[in-house]
């Protein structure tokens, strides 16, 4: 197992539900999926990650992309503008 | 360009900013805060906004419009923050030569921005509740799309 440290930013209800904005944790993730699902319990999403978005590094990412130790990770809950 | 404001959108002087001589016509849309929401007496509105992937996102889908239909220019400004009933919340303008790639530019930048920009919308309603509004309805509308080039370049 190699943990990774990863910041984790979260927006809008992920916010509200963390009660944070960012953290930095150690994961032992690959993905950004595996940041999206080791999270859970902070996040607290009953959306499937199909339905958030993620990015990295404020760069917009898949959730098979990978990441590397340092990396920011932000969680975007479904959006809603307009 | 797309901008994000915490302040009121000036309609009036972004009309007028889309003027030019090759332009024969304007499509404007803009989206209000409405009073009700799935039956529920709405307040207002709190958007938040993640600035730096909305106007990087942003920019991508006014560049897809002038890809897909050539010679329009096009601009949108979103809000950021607290709106009351009736506040503009997004105004989408396109200046065409014709209406008819006014309207399905128009049409396809802000079906775009609600669904892939990092915006969020929390409803305050009457009876003091609020809620983040998830825009599941939205989810499908890039398949609504009727796309002007088949060939999917």
């Amino acid at each position: 197992m190699l943990m990774k440290t990863i910041t984790v930013r979260y927006f809008a209800v992920f916010r509200e539900h963390a009660g944070v904005s960012l953290e930095t944790l150690e994961l032992d993730a690959s993905t950004a999926m595996d940041v999206f699902e080791q999270t859970k319990g902070r996040h607290g999403s009953s959306e499937p990650a199909a339905h958030c978005k993620v990015a990295i590094n404020d760069v917009m990412a898949a959730w098979s992309s990978p990441v590397s130790d340092g990396d920011t990770v932000l969680l975007f809950p479904p959006v809603a503008g307009g | 360009m797309i901008s994000i404001s915490d302040k009121a959108i000036p309609v009036n002087e972004l009309r007028k900013q889309m003027a030019m001589p090759a332009a024969g016509g304007l499509c404007v849309f803009e989206g209000w805060v409405r009073n009700e929401n799935d039956g529920r007496e709405v307040q207002r509105l709190e958007y938040e906004v993640y600035e730096p992937l909305a106007l990087i996102e942003g920019e991508k889908v006014l560049a897809e419009a002038q890809d897909r239909f050539p010679h329009i220019e096009a601009v949108c400004v979103h809000r950021s923050g607290m709106l009351e009933i009736g506040d503009c919340a997004v105004w989408v303008g396109v200046s065409a030569a014709h209406r008819d790639e006014a309207f399905k530019a128009c049409r396809y930048v802000i079906d775009e921005i609600k669904t892939r920009l990092p915006i969020w919308k929390k409803e305050h309603y009457v009876d003091g509740d609020s809620g983040w509004v998830n825009c599941e309805r939205c989810a499908n509308v890039a398949d609504r799309h009727t796309d002007p080039d088949p060939e999917g370049s």
